[in-house]
């Protein structure tokens, strides 16, 4: 019986949760084609194959070889094509992941295969397969001359459920042949982020505009900010003003950022400000105007003054941080 | 968010710095019930307003520009939104060092402060120019810098706290509903289609700037604009622009021969272009707010039109050349096709306005305009005949024509403008019946607006030498002039001329309540035996000139109007908006089935009683009398009537009659020195010695007809608009009036002749001071031209009682040079003053 | 040393994308065009290697004939050298740019000697495929690592840096290397007036672009099914202040 392979993603001997996504796909695509789901896991075992049973995987090819014992996109993608060359699966998929991808990327590129990233819809009986372009702006319907469909699943396109009915995550050792001159990509050297969040970088923005007032009246900002690990940014009016440097500046001719979440403090929204604040992932809006285009982009909002708002969350986070 | 509304008194579509505007100042002025609707976000909506360069240059040659450009940059100080950084613009090239002393001249006129500096006077103030490339510059310490978009914010406010006007932003309008009117063709404004929901509204106004004309045509009306690219980098930072801590600290450089300006903005300078080759857009190519990059009216840059610019910016300021290029766009700004905004009530849908081809620098002035024009039935803080939207005709409402003539003007914004200065393209839209003979007797044409009419005739080029003439030694005052028109001149009043007069704008009110509709729209008396005519002012409620012109008696039931080629568009709507609603009256555009010759001069009456055997004395042709008559077997009508000072007629006929009737009196004439004669003759030369006023240069809604000499003795009894205003204007007496001067030396400092232009030339006392009223009128040149008869050159002008007294000595700035005037003659003609020629 | 850095034009849409009536493209009219973000910083990235160690830069983009307007771009802000690839504005699968590229790699390293360092951008802003780069660099037998926010040369040692959730992991590669990089690598400058300037006087050199058509073939561009963003309104006052900071837990970023 022919399979759906799918490669598990794992960073020193923990799944990502994204590869849930994957395998969730790949137990739906599996049942309707009447094909096994079947996974990979690079590197020490450690639990993973009974994790991925849960999640629907029948048999887990483990592939332990001392060039796995870290991640290596090179010898990583290498063990996926000599996989998928042992075990002729139908379908092998990864979580679109930017380890996922690459893999995969790799892999293909190794066996001459085109690979699909970031599918968001795969149906068996389907010659025709969708995924993502422009970040999931815009969709892509692709179809697949290959002997193998390689593809990797958009994230968050699925939903990473345990399976109803569990996969035997039967384990079988599987020993590729891997040259040791692929250590040449292999991670050397981890270093756990510490200070210096940029703009560009901070999980959390809050950005001030003209309504703020003057300069001084930034310091309340700056204090929440800093008890939530973020900087502080700024729209054109207040670097025009001559309030803050230009480096702080979001928008079109300042910084484009994307945290976590972005809390514009009295700021209106101009376009310039937002083609910088837009690829924020939420945003909330403290604005006195109910009509501004900033309240109504976002996510959530509170209507009313910054300047009485900002000092109760600061005291409402640090009462719940035990501060 | 309060719900949506079924109904109101105004919907004002646009939130940009006009749409806000407005709102405020029909608040201010008492207006409830008022919707403002946006397509875009607030408070930046994404037109025009948001990436406006927001400075103001208050000195313009053009009257309209410059007095609406400043009252819009004190209303901008009024709110504290506004700094005044000063401004300077800069010569390259000799001919531009001409134009900043002709800006001297205007900053004059206006009583703005200006000054002309030497290139090291220039570095002073702006201490990172290359004074090497300059030649000079003309600093204006008033030029300001706005915030348009807060501005706009507070007049929005301030009509939400006044008025309760409700704000939509994020609405699309989708269609405009009409009804009929009672005026054939004409239909009423009755609602506004919205994506939240239908409003229906006693007005409408349009400010939605470059999508202005898209709107419009929702309604099947229009607003003549174009949406053009102008290009605008923001470079930095610099360090230099950093350490003033501000919006801005240096005055704004406009370098005019390459069309550039370079204005701080905090620390970055913005390089602004109007030199790169015209890129208009249709607006349907205008990407919505969701599909721009960064706005819909911030197009994406286009880097090569910008190049040479660049390169002659960095040749003024070296920093530019080392900062980086931050942001760049094609930013989108309206253009017309004649330059000029488009205000007021549209003429194809009663009660629907428009507030467009507005920029940042006269936005909030130009909303007080509509804003007055919709309360008091004109406006009232300047007259704005130029902006009237009705002076378009339909010829000039097409994609063709307005995105011609923006391509054609766009270069110009920058550029050195002759008050006379023809257009290149869209000519012989309309042309005479006689434009072949023209053409073949070598005809120099003007245009005016669709119109092609022969300014003078080569054909006449012996009079030069019959009559001694020379061209004009500078050659700016000798641009679009000929001596030719001298010659024609000489020539009829010694002889006669033939003027082609087809660009009359000839209309017909007919119906039982004619006479009676006529009344009411003129000060003079109409209801007079058929066959008479009546020379008369059409006021407005204000009392001021809307029109003047002639209504002629030619039936008992039918009055026919004849206007001149420049107000046609605005009489017709003039007379479509008060037309009665019982149906006694039609109104009926004759124009392209008349056509009308003028023959005057010393022998007129010989020429034509050779082919007419009408009675052409006094008793069977008297003057201001209509006769209908056979010329050469041709049925015309003769009009007994002198525009230039000499004894003649309009002599009217069928269109299709024109040819032969030209070359009917050419023939007869041959031998009684009858030659074609252009517009400098009839519009100027011939005009002026008899001090004709113009309507449009003489004659604007700020002044009254006591002032401008035209006010007869009495007052008819019937009700005519503006009567009220009038009556308390003789009761009040006139405090200016105009007047003919002469030039009495044209030598400027080099020795040379120089002849004013008739562009708002001030007319100063002998200490040099500019002269105003007690309403702040200026007295200024508002014709100037030659007086071939009289051995003078002459300028006309309304001046203060004290001065307006023959024999004053006073003096006129041209091209910021003074050169002594006298008064020559209050309310009358310097030639002829007894009228004796007139009579033949 | 010489850095070879691989562009492509793609239109600057804003927030939503139009597709023409024949669902073939993306609908550019009015849209202006640039280069992948990544790739600015790749840009970015391969003109700052030279400025500290010296050397030249190259910039190669597979594309339309105006492309050379991205190229112009990068030589504006520091890159010596250009290549054009012009295959006419098709839209060419992974699998055939990735051989296109590779084969006009192989004849420029054959004319000029090696690249010691290839930057691609992560992915392309457009397509999105995330393998042109890998399948370059498995061509050209070279270490190849995507995802990279940081690069130092060390001798003949390329040392990348990579963000992941628990922190940043570091690779050392031997030279020639390639990296896939990401936006945030550095804040790319802008071109100066006198750079874009001078870039128009930098010539282009087109190498023709041959490759057969990769397994990959694309059917239609379509719109995703639009989500209205509904503001939920958390309060008017500082009442709402507990209601903020619930939020801030639930996006874990307390």
């Amino acid at each position: 019986m022919s399979s759906v392979l799918v490669l598990v993603e794992s960073d020193q001997g923990a799944m990502a949760p994204a590869t849930h996504e994957a395998l969730a796909f790949a137990r739906d695509f599996a049942a309707a084609a009447g094909l096994a789901v079947h996974a990979l896991v690079c590197g020490t075992e450690s639990g993973m194959a009974v994790e991925a049973g849960a999640h629907g995987a029948a048999s887990v090819h483990v592939a332990d070889h001392p060039l796995l014992d870290d991640y290596g996109p090179e010898a990583w993608g290498e063990t996926l094509a000599q996989a998928i060359t042992q075990y002729a699966p139908a379908v092998v998929v990864a979580c679109g992941t930017d380890r996922g991808n690459e893999v995969m990327a790799q892999a293909a590129a190794r066996l001459d295969l085109p690979f699909v990233a970031n599918c968001t819809e795969v149906e068996p009986g389907a010659t025709e397969m969708t995924r993502t372009q422009w970040g999931g702006s815009l969709l892509e319907q692709v179809t697949l001359d290959a002997s193998t469909r390689m593809l990797s699943v958009a994230p968050h396109a699925f939903e990473g459920s345990l399976a109803a009915v569990p996969g035997a995550g039967m384990m079988d050792m599987f020993a590729p042949v891997l040259d040791d001159s692929l250590s040449r990509t292999k991670i050397v050297d981890r270093v756990v982020l510490s200070s210096g969040i940029t703009l560009s970088t901070a999980p959390v923005v809050i950005g001030g505009g003209r309504g703020v007032g003057s300069a001084e009246a930034y310091a309340p900002l700056e204090e929440l900010a800093e008890l939530l690990g973020g900087r502080v940014g700024c729209s054109r009016a207040v670097t025009n003003n001559g309030w803050r440097p230009h480096s702080d500046q979001v928008g079109q001719t300042g910084t484009r950022i994307a945290p976590e979440l972005y809390i514009a403090c009295g700021i209106s929204g101009a376009i310039q400000h937002w083609v910088g604040a837009k690829a924020s992932k939420n945003i909330l809006a403290i604005n006195t105007d109910n009509e501004a285009n900033m309240v109504t982009k976002a996510g959530h909002a509170v209507i009313g003054d910054l300047h009485t708002l900002i000092p109760a969350i600061t005291a409402e986070v640090k009462k719940r941080k035990g501060l | 968010m309060s719900d949506f509304p079924t109904n109101a008194k105004v919907v004002v579509i646009g939130a940009g710095i006009v749409g806000n505007c407005l709102v405020g100042h029909l608040a201010r002025l008492g207006w409830t019930d008022l919707v403002l609707v946006e397509k875009g976000p607030l408070p930046n909506p994404g037109g025009s307003t948001g990436h406006a360069s927001n400075f103001i240059f208050p000195v313009d040659h053009n009257k309209e520009m410059a007095l609406l450009g400043e009252q819009s940059a004190n209303q901008y100080r009024d709110m504290e939104l506004s700094v005044d950084s000063g401004g300077i613009e800069v010569a390259r090239t000799q001919e531009r060092m001409d134009e900043l002393n002709r800006r001297m001249t205007s900053a004059k006129a206006w009583g703005i402060e200006a000054h002309l500096l030497t290139p090291a006077e220039v570095k002073e103030l702006v201490p990172f120019i290359n004074e090497d490339v300059i030649m000079g510059g003309f600093y204006c310490p008033t030029v300001s810098v706005v915030d348009s978009l807060e501005t706009g914010t507070t007049m929005r406010k301030e009509a939400i706290e006044k008025a309760g006007c409700q704000v939509f932003a994020n609405t699309e309008v989708l269609d405009l509903i009409t009804e009929p009117s009672h005026v054939p063709g004409q239909t009423k404004i009755k609602a506004v289609v919205t994506d939240k929901g239908t409003i229906e509204a006693d007005y409408v106004v349009i400010a939605c700037g470059v999508w202005s004309n898209r709107v419009a045509n929702m309604a099947d009306a229009y607003i003549p604009l174009a949406p053009a690219v102008h290009q605008m980098a923001d470079v930095g930072p610099m360090d230099i622009l950093a350490e003033t801590n501000n919006e801005i600290g240096y005055p704004i450089v406009r370098d005019m021969d390459t069309f550039c300006y370079e204005r701080q903005s905090a620390g970055s300078m913005e390089v602004g272009s109007y030199g790169h080759r015209a890129i208009l857009h249709h607006p349907d190519e205008i990407p919505s707010n969701e599909e721009a990059a960064l706005s819909p009216t911030e197009m994406p840059f286009t880097p090569d039109d910008f190049d040479p610019q660049m390169e002659t910016a960095i040749e003024l300021m070296d920093m530019l050349g080392e900062a980086e290029i931050k942001y760049a766009i094609n930013g989108l700004l309206s253009l017309t096709p004649d330059t000029m905004p488009c205000l007021g009530e549209i003429p194809e849908v009663r009660n629907l306005w428009s507030a467009a081809a507005v920029w940042v620098k006269e936005g909030p002035g130009m909303a007080q305009v509509v804003a007055e024009w919709m309360t008091y039935g004109y406006p009232r803080v300047i007259d704005v005949h130029g902006a009237d939207i009705a002076r378009f005709y339909e010829e000039e409402k097409t994609d063709q024509f307005i995105f011609s003539r923006a391509d054609e003007h766009f270069i110009k914004t920058y550029g050195i403008v002759h008050p006379s200065e023809q257009w290149i393209c869209e000519r012989n839209l309309t042309v005479s019946p006689y434009f072949s003979r023209q053409e073949a007797l070598d005809a120099y044409f003007f245009t005016a607006r669709t119109w092609e009419r022969p300014q003078w005739y080569g054909s006449n080029a012996d009079l030069v030498e019959r009559y001694g003439l020379s061209e004009r030694a500078n050659e700016w005052d000798n641009r679009w002039w000929s001596p030719i028109t001298i010659g024609e001149h000489l020539n009829l009043r010694e002889n006669c001329g033939m003027v082609d007069l087809s660009a009359f704008q000839v209309y017909e009110l007919e119906g039982p309540g004619a006479v009676e509709f006529a009344e009411y729209l003129a000060v003079n008396k109409v209801d007079k035996p058929v066959g008479s005519s009546t020379y008369t002012p059409w006021l407005t409620p204000d009392g001021g000139f809307h029109s003047d012109l002639t209504m002629m008696r030619v039936a008992e039931d039918k009055i026919r109007i004849v206007t001149g080629v420049f107000d046609g568009g605005r009489d017709s709507f003039w007379v479509k908006k008060y037309l009665p609603e019982d149906g006694s009256v039609t109104f009926k555009d004759i124009t392209m089935e008349t056509t009308t010759l003028g023959l005057w001069g010393p022998n007129a009456p010989a020429v034509l009683a050779k082919i007419c055997d009408h009675d052409l004395s006094q008793q069977g042709s008297p003057y201001g009398s209509l006769r209908n008559v056979e010329v050469a077997g041709i049925p015309c009508t003769l009009f007994r009537i002198s525009y230039v000072g000499d004894t003649g007629w309009e002599i009217y006929t069928a269109w299709d009659n024109g040819p032969a009737l030209w070359d009917a009196l050419m023939e007869a004439g041959a031998d009684q020195g009858l030659r074609p004669t252009g517009g400098g003759v009839y519009g100027t030369s011939g005009r002026l010695e008899k001090g004709y006023r113009l309507m449009g240069a003489e004659l604007e809604s700020e002044y009254n007809p006591l002032e401008a000499g035209l006010a007869r003795p009495k007052v008819k009894a019937a009700d005519f608009i503006g009567k009220e205003a009038y009556l308390a204007a003789r009761e009040a007496g006139n405090e200016v009036s105009m007047c003919t001067l002469t030039v009495e030396s044209h030598a400027d400092s080099n020795g040379v002749d120089r002849y004013m232009q008739g562009g708002n030339e001030p007319i100063l006392d002998l200490d040099g001071n500019r002269i105003t009223d007690s309403h702040g009128r200026v007295s200024r040149v508002t014709t100037a031209g030659p007086g071939p008869s009289v051995g003078k050159f002459l300028l006309m002008a309304y001046l203060p009682n004290d001065k307006a007294v023959v024999g004053t000595d006073l003096q006129v700035m041209y091209m910021n040079e003074l050169f002594p005037v006298k008064v020559a003659a209050i309310e009358g003609s310097v030639f002829d003053p007894e009228d004796t020629r007139l009579k033949g | 040393m010489r850095i070879l850095t691989l562009i492509k034009r793609v239109p600057a849409p804003g927030a939503r994308i139009n597709v023409t009536d024949d669902e073939q493209s993306v609908n550019t009219a009015n849209l202006g065009f640039t280069m992948s973000p990544h790739e600015e910083c790749a840009v970015e990235g391969a003109v700052q290697l030279i400025e500290q160690h010296g050397g030249e830069s190259t910039v190669l983009t597979l594309g339309p004939a105006e492309a050379e307007e991205q190229l112009r771009y990068a030589a504006s802000i520091g890159i010596n050298n250009a290549v054009l690839m012009d295959n006419g504005g098709e839209d060419w699968d992974p699998q055939r740019t990735a051989k296109a590229i590779g084969d006009a790699i192989e004849q420029l390293e054959a004319e000029d000697g090696p690249f010691d360092l290839i930057l691609f951008g992560n992915e392309s802003a457009d397509s999105g495929g995330f393998q042109v780069g890998v399948r370059v660099a498995h061509r050209l037998d070279r270490p190849m690592v995507n995802g990279i926010k940081g690069i130092d040369v060390e001798g003949d040692v390329i040392v990348a840096r990579r963000e992941v959730d628990a922190g940043v992991e570091v690779y050392k590669m031997p030279k020639p290397a390639i990296l896939g990089v990401k936006e945030g690598l550095n804040l790319p400058r802008y071109p100066t007036m006198k750079g874009r300037l001078a870039s128009k006087k930098v010539e282009i050199n087109a190498v023709p672009p041959v490759a057969d058509a990769g397994g990959q073939v694309k059917v239609r561009l379509l719109r995703p099914v639009e989500t209205v963003s509904n503001t939920v309104v958390l309060g008017t006052d500082e009442s709402a202040a507990p209601a903020v900071v619930d939020l801030f837990e639930e996006l874990g970023v307390l």
